[in-house]
């Protein structure tokens, strides 16, 4: 192994198995993300999309096969693995009693230390930067989502994994998605969506997955 | 691609995070907060009315009312220590914070005592004259301050465990309450000797190092207990 695969940022899934009690869910997984990549999962419902998702972001074991960050399998080294990793879950991971601002500084300051106008760009980023004073417990479904989402840009991470990032969102907030999500390729991150509706179809970058 | 310069946060700088927000989100819900404390002070005070209100006889029991109370609060507390967090994704967005798991749930769980042990140790000398007792609050208090501290240490490795089932709570309590069993009974006997103004060095020193040891120990258990919780 040469230095430079090591400092080349990628994501490598070998073979990957996954069964849930007698349901073989994920069969023969494999997939390579690039630095400018977004690779799209699709598929019917319970297909295993969010699976193969917690899988990559570590927070399930495979059964077999193994996932692998710049060439290093990421249970060796969890901790340098998610420095580099923002992950979207179908929930947001807010706390309703806090405002959307205090949301984004807890989540980033858990990272790294993290100053109110970064948060408040991050915010405005999305295009919720009035809801920054408001307690999350008033903000509609689609401002929630655009919370969690500022906070996956204010991780600074090079890996996004987004688990249907544009569910409740508008039409305008699919569109302010799917450029930042275009920016954050052409910056030379990489991204592994899974979504119902494709995303930045004509990318160069992008690829898709099916299971079925 | 280019690597930004990280200002990772230092272990007290994150505990120091983790405090600071469970405090706030207690102050903006204290009603749910306050819940573990007002069972503990009923349940004591309708010890006297249910059975002999005379002083001396209450007096014999005080000190297992106080503790099996305090006990029955830390359970019921330790259920809502990580539910909420599990449940809306907060949780694993820790896990993949990068930060070591075990001292962010370490520090929830001080977090959890301040709120939840601390308000019932400052109670206990005035629900405690209502069973009679007459001195050694002190030493009750700093028994009883050790002894929560363990329960809710134990109670949030339970909980960690539990906190992916639906109904786990009855579950925890088997779990939990055996190993609870030792705290009850020296914390029982130490508030004894010190109603009868004995001294109750050598049990409070036991109880410090059961505390010391739970500190050490159940953080690690919490962690992988949590990781398995919400695969």
């Amino acid at each position: 192994m040469s230095d430079a695969d090591v400092s080349t940022p990628t994501l490598t899934a070998n073979a990957l198995h996954l069964w849930r009690g007698e349901h073989h869910l994920l069969r023969d997984i494999s997939f390579s993300l690039a630095a400018g990549e977004l690779l799209q999962v699709t598929g019917p419902n319970g297909v295993g999309k969010t699976s193969l998702l917690r899988v990559a972001a570590g927070l399930m074991p495979a059964e077999s096969g193994e996932v692998l960050w710049r060439r290093i399998s990421i249970h060796r080294d969890p901790a340098r693995y998610y420095d580099e990793v923002a992950y979207l879950g179908h929930a947001n991971a807010l706390k309703t009693d806090l405002t959307a601002l205090e949301n984004v500084q807890f989540a980033g300051s858990l990272r790294q230390q993290v100053n109110k106008p970064d948060c408040l760009q991050a915010l405005h980023a999305l295009g919720v930067a009035h809801c920054a004073a408001l307690p999350v417990k008033v903000l509609s479904a689609g401002q929630r989502r655009r919370v969690a989402l500022a906070r996956v840009l204010l991780c600074d991470a090079v890996l996004w994994i987004l688990d249907e990032p544009i569910t409740n969102l508008d039409t305008a907030g699919i569109e302010l998605v799917e450029d930042l999500m275009a920016q954050h390729l052409a910056r030379g991150g990489m991204i592994l969506t899974a979504a119902h509706q494709a995303l930045l179809v004509s990318h160069a970058g992008t690829r898709n997955l099916d299971l079925h | 691609m280019m690597q930004p310069v990280r200002h990772t946060p230092g272990p007290l700088h994150l505990a120091a995070v983790v405090l600071m927000r469970e405090l706030r989100l207690a102050l903006r819900r204290w009603d749910q907060v306050l819940q573990p404390l007002i069972f503990f002070v009923v349940v004591v005070t309708l010890f006297p009315l249910a059975t002999n209100p005379e002083l001396s006889a209450l007096r014999h029991i005080a000190p297992g009312v106080l503790w099996v109370a305090a006990m029955l609060a830390s359970l019921l507390a330790a259920d809502a220590l990580f539910r909420p967090d599990v449940e809306d994704g907060t949780m694993e967005q820790w896990v993949l914070s990068g930060q070591p798991l075990p001292w962010l749930l370490f520090s929830k769980s001080l977090a959890h005592w301040l709120l939840t042990g601390l308000p019932l140790v400052l109670v206990t000398p005035v629900v405690a004259v209502s069973l009679g007792v007459e001195q050694g609050f002190g030493t009750i208090m700093m028994v009883l301050a050790l002894g929560t501290g363990v329960l809710t240490l134990l109670g949030a490795v339970g909980a960690a465990l539990t906190v992916g089932l639906r109904r786990g709570n009855m579950l925890m309590a088997l779990l939990v309450l055996p190993l609870e069993m030792p705290v009850l009974i020296f914390g029982a006997q130490a508030v004894e000797s010190a109603m009868r103004n004995e001294p109750a060095l050598g049990i409070i020193s036991l109880l410090a190092s059961v505390l010391l040891l739970a500190m050490i120990l159940t953080p690690f258990a919490m962690a992988a207990s949590m990781r398995i919780s919400i695969e």
